[in-house]
């Protein structure tokens, strides 16, 4: 005799296999996201879904914000005024020097024959959120694909840099800080032009120059910026300060840690930085310059990985 | 005793279901200044859900939820999804017996269940290369179980019958 179940105890396939049918799929996932990059498609139109929710997010803090500059005070606005106007003399001042030493460079550099400097265009920015996963250190810019922002481009706020764009959605976009252990900047001296690259600190908020000699010349109090020299960030702006310097002689390298000069995880608005000619092609690349960040980062995880091992 | 779920309740509207986990997903992208003790919500409203109607929803829905909050927060693609399947698996399978328990023993199982996911969640970021990110990363599961009786309250508000009508 046959027997067949009364249709309301059928309740599809047993939870375990769904969840195996689920973990594989997610696992699948993973490593096609992790190794491949063949997913970004996906990932575009699912956080297109998610815009509507990230801009309700936002909007309290916005409401909060207007309230409260509407609540100001007099008393604190004739401050506020009075400490902005001493800002700007101050800022006056500096620029006219800026202004002058530009010309001179420029003159100078015509003289040499060297190619001007590409001028650099800067778009403001308002920060969504920051990400769930508070260290994978990223935020989330409303600007996307349809302002025109081009993965690569540096971000920076009035301070100095804040980090570098990683992805870019049709109407938000991925920042990555500079505090990410896998983000790197090539950064100078400016006491004495010593070139260095800068690495994310990770969850100290704090930044690292990895292969300084144990002898290099740097000193508590330096500022560091950006030496242009990767063609990715131009050279000039303010990075970091040096925090503290410790020269183990068993060590053949200094263990340098700075701070960084912009709010990486503070303030609500920021800047993108492009320039709109690219810089001409290395002579020894054959590779397009995307094959060749992807490369990198997957070398630097690898180096990571047999760090890791090693210890 | 009696079990928790014996109180007569009026059938689940789906639009409960669904602005519920709108307003989670929303919590989540709120612009928090520390987000290490901040709750999961989508993973608190999803595990009641897949305890209280776990016909309605289950795997598909968690894994869902998990890209959208993935792809939202520019992870791994598929590191939420695993951790939320695995959530409604537990939560599903738990489901009898964690309703014939009384509130604090709920959140005790619920506990257990967030921090599974949790640990999921800390296994892929391992195993795609990060750096171990320390124990406060199982603070937010706990606090996220201590709030499991207030978002029971407010989830049963609009399936509680008025008082006079569960009198009769």
């Amino acid at each position: 005799m046959h027997h067949t179940p009364p249709p309301f105890f059928k309740r599809g396939p047993a939870p375990l296999v769904r969840l195996l049918f689920f973990a594989s799929l997610s696992l699948a996932l993973l490593v096609i996201d992790a190794r491949f990059r063949y997913v970004e498609g996906l990932r575009s139109w699912l956080a297109l879904a998610a815009y509507p929710l990230q801009r309700a997010a936002t909007a309290p803090i916005d409401l909060l914000s207007a309230v409260s500059e509407y609540l100001s005070t007099q008393a604190s606005l004739i401050a506020e005024n009075e400490r902005l106007r001493e800002r700007a003399l101050a800022n006056a001042q500096g620029a006219q020097r800026y202004l002058a030493a530009q010309a001179e460079a420029g003159e100078l550099r015509r003289l040499i024959g060297a190619a001007e400097k590409l001028p650099v265009q800067s778009t403001p920015a308002e920060v969504l959120y920051l990400g769930r996963d508070p260290y994978s250190h990223k935020l989330f810019i409303d600007r996307g694909a349809v302002q025109g922002v081009k993965a690569g481009s540096p971000v920076a706020d009035e301070t100095g840099v804040v980090g570098q764009i990683t992805r870019v959605h049709s109407l938000v976009s991925e920042v990555t800080l500079l505090t990410n252990p896998d983000q790197a900047i090539p950064v100078q001296v400016v006491r004495n032009g010593l070139r260095a690259v800068a690495f994310g600190g990770g969850n100290t908020g704090t930044l690292e120059l990895r292969y300084m000699p144990a002898n290099a010349e740097v000193q508590p109090g330096d500022r560091l910026v950006t030496s242009g020299l990767d063609g990715v960030y131009p050279a000039g702006l303010v990075v970091a300060s040096v925090v503290s310097v410790e020269r183990d002689p068993e060590h053949s390298f200094a263990r340098v840690v700075c701070r960084p000069t912009a709010g990486v995880d503070r303030g609500r608005y920021v800047l993108i930085l492009t320039s709109d000619v690219a810089p001409p092609p290395r002579p020894d690349e054959a590779q397009s310059s995307k094959d060749r960040r992807s490369d990198k980062t997957r070398r630097a995880r690898a180096k990571e990985k047999q760090g890791d091992d090693s210890q | 005793m009696i079990p928790s779920s014996s109180q007569i309740l009026q059938p689940v509207r789906l639009s409960t279901i669904v602005g519920s986990f709108a307003v989670a997903l929303f919590l989540n992208f709120l612009p928090w200044r520390d987000l290490r003790p901040v709750p999961d919500f989508v993973a608190l409203v999803l595990a009641f859900w897949c305890v209280r109607q776990p016909r309605l929803v289950g795997l598909g829905v968690a894994w869902t939820l998990g890209l959208l909050s993935d792809a939202g927060n520019g992870v791994l693609l598929g590191q939420h999804a695993l951790a939320y399947s695995l959530l409604a698996f537990l939560a599903v399978w738990l489901s009898r017996r964690i309703l014939w328990f009384g509130p604090m023993l709920q959140s005790l199982h619920i506990a257990l269940i967030l921090l599974a996911s949790q640990a999921a969640v800390l296994f892929v970021r391992l195993a795609a290369g990060d750096a171990f990110p320390g124990w406060p990363i199982f603070v937010a599961p706990l606090i996220a179980a201590a709030l499991w009786p207030v978002v029971t309250w407010l989830l049963l508000l609009r399936q509680r019958r008025p008082a006079n009508e569960q009198a009769i």
